[in-house]
């Protein structure tokens, strides 16, 4: 049988391409309206009187008084109002939606609306935690007593998802029932969230998931605040309406990945970190949301890709008058993985000892207690891994090289994995993942609410499925999910969907496939969790992750002389994601993961002043073009996990998570001093430079 | 408003409009041509890229005005070309498609890249892109793919 790995062509190839692909912005509906949002300009505070102008006919205002339901986004943590009743916790916090006809008159009239405040003194220092977690391993604080210790401190910044579609929905009503079409992630969050919002029946309210142009996370939660303040609109002004962003917009008020600060304290003792203090604090912004298990993430990764014995961990998540932060790729890990890869290496500088033997130490093996004391059950290639990255990058030589020589360039390696699916036990008491299949004569239709966002979802389930019926992948259905007909197989995050979707799928294709002589019929799985899985949430104890996901980068720069600009010359990747469903396709995400972990890394700046995000665009938040872009060389290695298909586990998030740290320790050989916080920009470098150490 | 003549995708055609307004606009909403796309309506990103007397320009940053009496090819226009099955076949070839709100706008980039200079070296080819962004590929497949398109379509341009 043909090797799954073994790359076919996409099969939304030819749509995308010929431009006549529908994304949300697309689509038309007769007597469509259009909505824009009126926000606050203060980031604390009370209204105190909204004058609106007088309405030409046809024009309306929706605000908190027009909510049936409750006036809460459900996400996890409910915190985030529909439409404020009053209070402004952040700057361009939404109060109403103005809906009509004509674009040009809604942007008018919401200039002409007068607000008037009771301004209040806003806070930006993290101070006020709402959620704190800890957790030890080992003799905890106990074994720090006696023994030397090596401290250092971490910072990570904002990063945009900067997905190239900003977000938007089309809603309009069926009758008595709310249909919403949009750029999503996640159709069930968006229609549960809609249906509390509405305090209807399940069966008023409809989602269905139009082409999603990029999400990276920023499409998790996000949009079920869109969808609710939509769906209110629709319900008051009975025609179709659409909501697009535009750019300036969906950067101003969208969530971002948490800036994180990041302590570590080191106990040493014959050679080897003995035991580890990490404190880590996020910045949610004004709403907490999914802070919370951003922070669990972040936390458990704490001993990035070694096992260290004894651990004394705590964090938390600060709120603050600011944009509230969200999902992103990566979900708490990049920041902790830049902190505790850099600080690795640090440790070893400061003992005067090889990072990169001290480092190879230190890695985790099959059958180490992970840093929660779950274990690490499957086989860990990280040594094959990192001895094919040190060959092919040449790196023993060139970072010994580029140390004294005085030319600025450097080569940094990074190692990392990433637990794969839901943190804990989100999947067994949360999510209940449910997928279904159905036989219609030659035909075989795959029902789950995965979103295909780019990531090949569409092509990679038919794949699967046709692999396994060994029949044409023509003969195999995969329309774009809608909740009226595809049951909840959960979000499509986490690094979950071929690993826990794609095997509840590849479990009912074999029950389709022993009754294949049949000719209707329709066959459901539920997720069950497997057997050794327990964790308690609470103690952060046992195992957080059913499987992990592994991967080295090594990444080689110049840094210009007289301006400290950062050149990435060439990057090397290796990953472990169980077994590549579509060789090409796992390929083109862990690229394009590497881009967005690198840029993180050195380029893409993001901060605010005051609460108001100084960039606005791609003219001041810059991603990367193709010109920033080193040539690539990603290998991947086959080590199947039991309960995936084909032995499949998570591919999304890996690849963003070791660019940053690559990057930096590159930078560090380069100029010779050591980083401690991301992006490494020219100006950082430059402070480096006259005042760093080595 | 004003009445203007222009060809678009190789048909002539007269409008009787607002020459301010921005051409990505007419051509979304009074011709109904989605293929180019709005990322961000500052001339950065280049979802909005079409042919203008086969050069790329971006349509959200040119006024209706600029294009009186000139030629406009689209997304929708050359995927009627045989340029295009050389491009198309060599993106799925290598993998150069993701999310797709970019493509559109890549492949006209990859048009007017290789009109003027049908065997571009490597760097040529990510100076071709550079008004293009693409946050889900990093660009290494985009730009093998147009390796590929250089070489199968050698002759056409």
């Amino acid at each position: 049988m043909r090797d799954i790995s073994r790359s076919i062509n996409k099969v939304d190839n030819d749509e995308k391409m010929s431009g006549s692909a529908k994304y949300t912005a697309d689509l038309r509906y007769e007597n469509m309206q259009y909505a824009y949002t009126l926000r606050s300009n203060i980031a604390k505070g009370e209204i105190v009187s909204i004058d609106y102008p007088k309405l030409p006919e046809g024009y309306f205002i929706v605000d908190h008084s027009d909510i049936p339901g409750k006036n809460i986004v459900k996400v996890i943590y409910d915190d985030m109002p529909i439409f404020t009743t009053g209070k402004i916790s952040y700057l361009y916090e939404p109060i109403a939606l103005i809906v009509g006809p004509d674009k040009a008159v809604l942007k008018k009239l919401i200039e002409e609306v007068k607000v008037e405040y009771k301004i209040e003194e806003p806070i930006f220092a993290w101070e006020d935690s709402v959620i704190h977690y800890e957790f030890s391993k080992g003799e905890g604080k106990l074994a720090f007593d006696k023994l030397q210790t090596v401290d250092f401190n971490y910072e990570t910044s904002y990063q945009e998802q900067a997905y190239i579609e900003p977000q938007g929905f089309v809603a309009y009503m069926e009758g008595e029932k709310t249909t919403l079409i949009g750029s999503i992630q996640c159709p069930y969050y968006v229609k549960n969230a809609v249906i509390q919002a509405l305090g209807v029946r399940e069966d008023l309210v409809r989602v269905i998931q139009a082409n999603v142009g990029g999400a990276f996370g920023g499409k998790e939660e996000f949009p079920s605040l869109l969808a609710c303040q939509l769906a209110v609109a629709v319900n008051k002004v009975n025609k179709p309406i659409q909501l697009i962003f535009e750019r300036e917009e969906d950067i101003l008020v969208t969530t971002k990945r948490h800036p994180a600060k990041i302590s570590f304290r080191a106990a040493i003792k014959a050679g080897k970190i003995y035991a580890l203090s990490v404190k880590a604090g996020i910045d949610g912004g004004a709403t907490i949301g999914l802070s919370g298990v951003v922070l669990s993430r972040a936390l458990i990764a704490c001993t990035g890709a070694y096992t260290i014995d004894n651990l004394d961990v705590s964090g938390d998540v600060y709120r603050t008058n600011t944009v509230p932060n969200g999902a992103f790729r990566g979900f708490g890990a990049p920041q902790m993985f830049f902190a505790i890869d850099m600080f690795v290496e640090h440790v070893a500088k400061t003992l005067g000892v090889d990072p990169l033997e001290f480092r190879i130490k230190h890695l985790a093996k099959q059958n180490d207690f992970t840093s929660t004391m779950g274990i690490f059950r499957d086989p860990i290639l990280m040594p094959e891994m990192i001895d094919r990255a040190l060959k092919d990058s040449n790196y023993k030589a060139k970072h010994k090289l580029y140390e004294n020589d005085g030319s600025y360039r450097g080569i940094g390696m990074s190692l990392f994995f990433h637990g794969c699916g839901f943190t804990g036990s989100g999947e067994q008491n949360i999510i209940k993942a449910k997928v279904r299949l159905k036989k219609s004569g030659d035909l075989v239709e795959i029902l789950i609410a995965a979103v295909d966002m780019g990531q090949g979802v569409k092509t990679s389930f038919r794949k699967l499925v046709a692999h396994i019926l060994q029949i044409p992948i023509e003969r195999v259905i995969f329309n774009n999910p809608d909740t009226d007909f595809v049951p909840d197989s959960g979000p499509t995050v986490a690094s979950r969907t071929m690993m826990i979707v794609g095997g509840l799928v590849a479990r009912a294709a074999k029950e389709v496939k022993s009754r294949f002589s049949e000719s209707e019929f329709i066959v459901e799985r539920q997720y069950e969790q497997p057997e050794y899985i327990k964790y308690d949430e609470e103690n952060f104890k046992g195992d957080a992750y059913p499987a992990y996901s592994w991967g080295v980068n090594v990444v080689e720069v110049e840094v210009d002389k007289y301006t400290y600009q950062v050149k990435v010359k060439k990057a090397w990747s290796f990953y472990d994601v169980g077994k590549a469903i579509d060789e090409r396709i796992v390929i083109g995400q862990a690229d394009g993961g590497l881009a967005q972990g690198l840029a993180y890394g050195y380029l893409e700046v993001m901060r605010h002043e005051l609460g108001y995000i100084k960039q606005k665009n791609f003219t001041d938040y810059i991603i990367p073009t193709a010109m920033d872009m080193p040539p690539m060389e990603t290998h991947l290695y086959d080590n199947p996990y039991a309960f995936g298909p084909y032995g499949a586990k998570g591919v999304g998030e890996l690849s963003l998570i070791g660019g940053a740290p690559a990057v930096a320790k590159a930078i560090e050989n380069a100029i010779g001093r050591k980083v401690f916080k991301i992006p490494v920009t020219s100006e950082y470098i430059m402070e480096l430079i006259n005042n760093g150490e080595n | 408003m004003a009445k203007i003549k222009f060809i678009l995708n190789n048909q002539s055609q007269e409008i009787d409009t607002d020459l301010n307004r921005r051409l990505l606009d007419v051509l979304r909403n009074d011709f109904n041509l989605t293929g180019p796309k709005e990322g961000c309506g500052e001339g950065e990103c280049g979802a909005c890229a079409v042919l203008l007397n086969g050069k790329i320009v971006n349509s959200c940053s040119v006024p209706l005005a600029n294009v009186v009496s000139k030629e406009i090819m689209t997304i929708e226009g050359f995927s009627q070309t045989k340029r295009y099955e050389i491009i198309k076949e060599a993106f799925a070839e290598m993998g150069g498609v993701q999310c797709g709100f970019c493509t559109p706008g890549m492949i006209i980039a990859t048009e007017s890249l290789l009109r003027h200079n049908p065997h571009p070296t490597i760097e040529e080819i990510k100076i071709g892109l550079s008004g293009n962004l693409c946050r889900c590929t990093g660009y290494n497949l985009i730009v093998k793919a147009i390796q590929q398109a250089a070489k199968k379509g050698d002759g056409l341009w």
